[in-house]
């Protein structure tokens, strides 16, 4: 509730409203927002889309045999996740390798145009980052059956250990299973939510005189550390996806 | 929670546009944030799995068949340059073995007509010590018999001035036996 100190007077001493930033409001106009109704989610998603294009499309559409910058950075993220997911989840996982690239450039990109001043980080809303955990949750368990059949079940009956401990086990195992889609996507937007509203609470220190050079080198660090956040975030999510998949692709532990 | 002013457009504002709570649990807005993000989501997913992965797996496919190519060519290079070097150092041994061949060639020619000119010489000198010999000889056969006819004058005037009376045929035997003896 730190968002609504100070509801009364707007421009009055002190006034946090860290939260602000992550209001959805319609691009054109006012009124109530609609499922179809073009916001800022709109805008910033389209954004991340047109970051694609440029650094998939337009960066790759020489085909250079020596890279450029913006196709050597490409080849990067292409060569990134496609080795996290042999890696990670193994060579049967490779079909699957579009998907989780679509999931990380989205993440990745957003986060990064997220740190934008006057932004809006789309994967901040758990709205956002729940749809995706909980696709991934959903692909994974129907891969897994598919894949496997009853055997999949064999994910929450740990054959290593001793008997009697086992049923103990497999309900711990299927809570934990079930949960995976709430860390998942709590973890992401929660970090990006976290790192931003801190940012605007030193900013909003920088209007004390006193204060506001500690208050700049203070966003200027979180600064730094948000742009780690923001690629380590969308790796935490991407190689997640992967060990899940792992887990569906092979539930025998 | 509609405020006094006409901008609440949800109830996750307040009257002055800023949030209540964390804009994050505000259910309004969250059909619309799904929507949006579904449809990015295929879009990307349109874009990078029909045209940009394909592209790229091209691009570095290729690359590394270049790579191999022009590690091929340069293994072939390699090899071609070694065939060259055997041939080079071949014809270096060859030249080598010519040069000596011939240099024992005239080294030989050079021994022969060395062995020729030297018997030449030494027939030459043969010859020219038994011309020698043989004018010695003359010389001395006449100084013997230049010495004898002297010794047999010499006998005789001798023999004469002592008053003996002798031939001529008696001394000069007598002289010869003992320039003989």
């Amino acid at each position: 509730m730190a968002g609504t100190a100070q509801p009364s007077e707007k421009s009055d001493g002190l006034v946090f409203h860290p939260m602000d930033q992550f209001i959805v409001e319609p691009l054109f106009g006012s009124g109530p927002i609609y499922w179809y109704t073009v916001t800022n989610v709109t805008l910033w998603m389209g954004l991340s889309v047109v970051a694609v294009v440029l650094l998939m499309l337009v960066g790759t559409s020489k085909r250079a045999l020596v890279p450029g910058r913006a196709q050597s950075v490409g080849e990067l993220a292409y060569g990134f996740v496609h080795k996290m997911v042999e890696d990670v989840a193994g060579r049967d996982a490779i079909p699957y390798f579009p998907y989780i690239m679509t999931l990380f450039m989205f993440i990745v990109l957003s986060n990064f145009l997220g740190l934008l001043p006057m932004s809006f980080t789309t994967t901040s809303h758990i709205a956002v980052t729940a749809v995706m955990a909980i696709g991934v949750f959903l692909a994974v368990t129907v891969i897994g059956f598919v894949k496997n059949g009853v055997g999949f079940f064999s994910l929450f009956w740990i054959s290593s250990a001793p008997l009697a401990l086992r049923p103990a086990l497999a309900l711990i195992e299927i809570i934990s299973y079930f949960v995976r889609p709430v860390s998942h996507s709590i973890r992401l937007a929660g970090n990006m939510m976290a790192g931003h509203a801190v940012i605007k609470v030193f900013a909003a220190f920088a209007g004390v005189a006193l204060i506001s050079p500690l208050s700049v080198v203070a966003i200027t660090a979180m600064y730094a550390l948000e742009i780690l956040v923001s690629f380590i975030q969308a790796y935490v999510f991407a190689i997640l996806t992967c060990v899940y998949l792992k887990d569906a692709l092979h539930p025998h532990h | 929670m509609a405020a006094s002013t006409d901008q609440v457009v949800s109830k996750c504002l307040d009257g002055y546009g800023s949030a209540i709570g964390m804009p994050q649990l505000c259910g309004d807005w969250m059909a619309n944030q799904v929507f949006w993000l579904v449809v990015t989501l295929v879009v990307i997913f349109l874009i990078l799995s029909r045209i940009a992965l394909p592209r790229i797996a091209e691009v570095l496919a290729d690359r590394q068949g270049t790579i191999t190519n022009y590690l091929a060519a340069s293994e072939e290079l390699k090899s071609k340059a070694e065939e060259a070097e055997r041939s080079y150092i071949k014809a270096l041994n060859d030249a080598r073995s010519e040069a000596s061949r011939l240099l024992d060639a005239s080294k030989a020619e050079m021994k022969k007509e060395l062995q020729s000119a030297i018997s030449k010489a030494d027939t030459e000198i043969s010859v020219k010590v038994g011309e020698s010999e043989a004018s010695i000889a003359e010389i001395r056969k006449n100084a013997m018999s230049s010495i004898e006819k002297v010794a047999k004058d010499t006998a005789k005037e001798i023999v004469s001035a002592l008053g003996a009376k002798a031939d001529a045929k008696t001394i000069s035997t007598a002289v010869s036996s003992k320039m003989k003896g």
